[in-house]
C-alpha cells in the first residue's frame, strides 16, 4: 500500500513539474499563460492531497483563476499588437 | 552566447536546487521542535471559531491579515494612479448572456456559503472575495465595461471597507479596554464574522478592480457597438 | 517523513526552474510567469513542511502564511500588469511619429488602425483567438 501511495505522489509531482516546465518553456504568450493556469489547477490539487484544503481553494480560485484572467488579458493584448506590428511591417515593405 | 549563459545560469541553479535540498533533508532528519500547531489547535476553542486555518488568520495573527489587505489596498491605489480604465469588450451575444445571468447570481451566492462555511470548515474571507471577484471578471468580459462595480465614490468606500472595519474593530477594542484585535471571550464569533464580511465585499471589490485595471469613472464611456474612446492624456 | 522531504524538494525544483526562467527570459511576460511559478515553488515548501502525515491534522500556521502570500502575489501581478500597459502607452506615440515621418504627407488623412485589443472592435469572445 505505500508503495502504491509513492506512485500516486510521484506522478503528482511529475505532472506537476512538467507542466511548469511546459509554461516556462513556452514561447507564445497565450499557450504560456494557459499552461500556468493548468499548472496552478494542478497545485492546487497537489495542496489538497496535502491536506490544505483551505489553501488549495484559494489557489485555485485567487493564483489559477484571476491571476490567469489578468495575464490572459495581458497576451491578448501582446497578440493583438504582434499582429498590428506585422500588419504596419508588410504595408511598408 | 546566450544560449551559453542560459547554460551557465542553468547550471548554477541546479547547484542552489541541490543545496537547498540538502538543507530540507537535514532539517527534516532533526528532531521536530515544539511547533506552533500544538499551541494553535490548544486553545481553538477560545477562538470563536473551529477552522484552525481561519482561527490563526483572523485571531492568533489578525495583524497579519490587517497589513494583507493594506497591501491589497495599496496595489489597487498604484493601479489606479496609472490612468483611466480601458474600455470594455463587447457586449457578448444571447447565449452567453443568459450564461451570463446563471453564473453570476451563482457565484455570488456560492461566495457567501464560503464565507460562512469559512468558520468551521475550508473556506473563509479569501475564498469568497474572489468568488466575487469571479463574478465581476465574467461581467466584465461579458461586455459590462464596469464589471457591475458602483460609480466611482462608491467603489472607493468599498474598497477601504475591509481594512477600515478591521482597524475599527481593532481600536475599538484597544479602547475598551482590551489590546488591539485581542477579542473578548465570547464575541470572538461574531467580530470575526464582521471582519470577515467587510474583508469579503472588499477583496471582491478590489480584484474586480484590479482587472478592470484602471481608475472608475473619469472617461471609461463605452458606447455600446464596441468601439471606443481613445485613451486621453 | 519521506512524503514532506518528495514534495518539499519538488517545491525546490520549481523555485529553481521559475528564476531560471525569471533570469534567462525577456518578454515580460514570461518573465511574470517564471517569478509566479517560483513563488508558487515556495508556497508548495511551506505546505510540505506543514504536512505531518495522514494521521495528524497538518500545522495551520504556514497554511495561513500561505493563503496571505497568494493574495499578496495576484495583487503585485495585477499591479505590474498595469504598469506594462501604461508603459505600452508611453511607447506607442513614438511608433505613431516614426510611421508618420517615414510616410509624411500620405498617412495624414486616414490615421493607420493602431493597435492595442481594446481599441480595435471586440471579438465575439474575449479571449478567442482571431487570425
Amino acid at each position: 500500500m505505500p508503495t502504491l501511495l509513492l506512485l500516486f505522489d510521484l506522478v503528482l509531482l511529475a505532472t506537476l513539474i512538467v507542466l511548469a516546465l511546459a509554461a516556462v518553456l513556452s514561447p507564445e504568450p497565450r499557450r504560456a499563460v494557459m499552461l500556468f493556469i493548468a499548472f496552478g489547477l494542478w497545485l492546487a490539487l497537489v495542496w489538497a492531497r496535502l491536506r490544505a484544503p483551505d489553501i488549495a481553494l484559494a489557489e485555485a480560485a485567487i493564483g489559477a483563476g484571476m491571476g490567469g484572467a489578468l495575464m490572459l488579458a495581458a497576451a491578448r493584448r501582446a497578440a493583438h499588437r504582434d499582429e498590428a506590428a506585422g500588419r504596419d511591417g508588410d504595408k511598408r515593405a | 552566447m546566450k544560449r551559453d549563459l542560459a547554460l551557465l545560469l542553468g547550471i548554477l541553479l541546479a547547484l542552489l536546487a541541490a543545496l537547498l535540498l540538502w538543507a530540507l533533508h537535514a532539517t527534516l532528519a532533526l528532531e521536530p521542535g515544539p511547533r506552533l500547531a500544538e499551541l494553535a489547535s490548544a486553545r481553538l476553542e477560545q477562538t470563536g471559531v473551529s477552522n484552525p486555518v481561519t482561527a490563526v488568520l483572523l485571531n492568533y495573527r489578525a495583524y497579519d491579515t490587517l497589513l494583507e489587505l493594506a497591501v491589497l489596498l495599496a496595489a489597487l491605489l498604484g493601479i489606479w494612479s496609472l490612468g483611466p480604465a480601458p474600455a470594455g469588450y463587447q457586449r457578448s451575444g444571447p447565449a452567453l448572456a443568459a450564461l451570463v445571468d446563471w453564473i453570476v447570481p451563482l457565484a455570488i451566492l456560492a461566495g457567501g456559503y464560503m464565507l460562512w462555511v469559512g468558520g468551521h470548515a475550508p473556506g473563509g474571507a479569501f475564498q469568497a472575495g474572489a468568488l466575487l471577484g469571479a463574478a465581476g471578471v465574467i461581467l466584465r468580459l461579458s461586455g459590462e465595461p464596469s464589471a457591475g462595480l458602483p460609480g466611482e465614490p462608491a467603489q472607493r468606500w468599498l474598497v477601504v471597507l475591509g481594512a477600515g472595519v478591521f482597524a475599527l474593530v481593532g481600536g475599538g477594542l484597544l479602547a475598551s479596554g482590551f489590546g488591539f484585535l485581542t477579542y473578548p471571550p465570547g464575541q470572538a464569533k461574531w467580530l470575526i464574522l464582521l471582519i470577515e464580511s467587510a474583508a469579503t465585499v472588499a477583496i471582491g471589490v478590489t480584484l474586480t478592480a484590479a482587472y478592470v485595471g484602471g481608475r472608475p469613472g473619469s472617461g471609461t464611456a463605452h458606447n455600446g457597438t464596441g468601439q471606443s474612446r481613445t485613451v486621453q492624456r | 517523513m519521506s512524503a514532506q522531504f518528495l514534495y518539499g524538494g519538488a517545491g525546490i525544483l520549481l523555485f529553481a526552474l521559475g528564476l531560471w526562467s525569471l533570469l534567462v527570459h525577456e518578454a515580460l511576460l514570461r518573465k511574470l510567469i517564471a517569478i509566479n511559478i517560483a513563488g508558487g515553488g515556495v508556497f508548495h515548501v511551506f505546505i510540505a513542511i506543514a504536512y505531518r502525515g495522514d494521521t495528524a491534522p497538518p500545522d495551520p500556521v504556514p497554511h495561513a502564511l500561505v493563503l496571505t502570500g497568494i493574495v499578496v502575489a495576484v495583487s503585485a501581478t495585477a499591479l505590474v500588469l498595469a504598469l506594462h500597459r501604461r508603459l505600452e502607452q508611453a511607447e506607442e506615440p513614438a511608433a505613431d511619429a516614426e510611421v508618420l515621418s517615414e510616410s509624411a504627407s500620405a498617412s495624414s488623412a486616414a490615421p493607420p488602425p493602431r493597435t492595442p485589443a481594446e481599441r480595435t472592435p471586440g471579438t465575439p469572445h474575449p479571449e478567442t483567438p482571431h487570425g
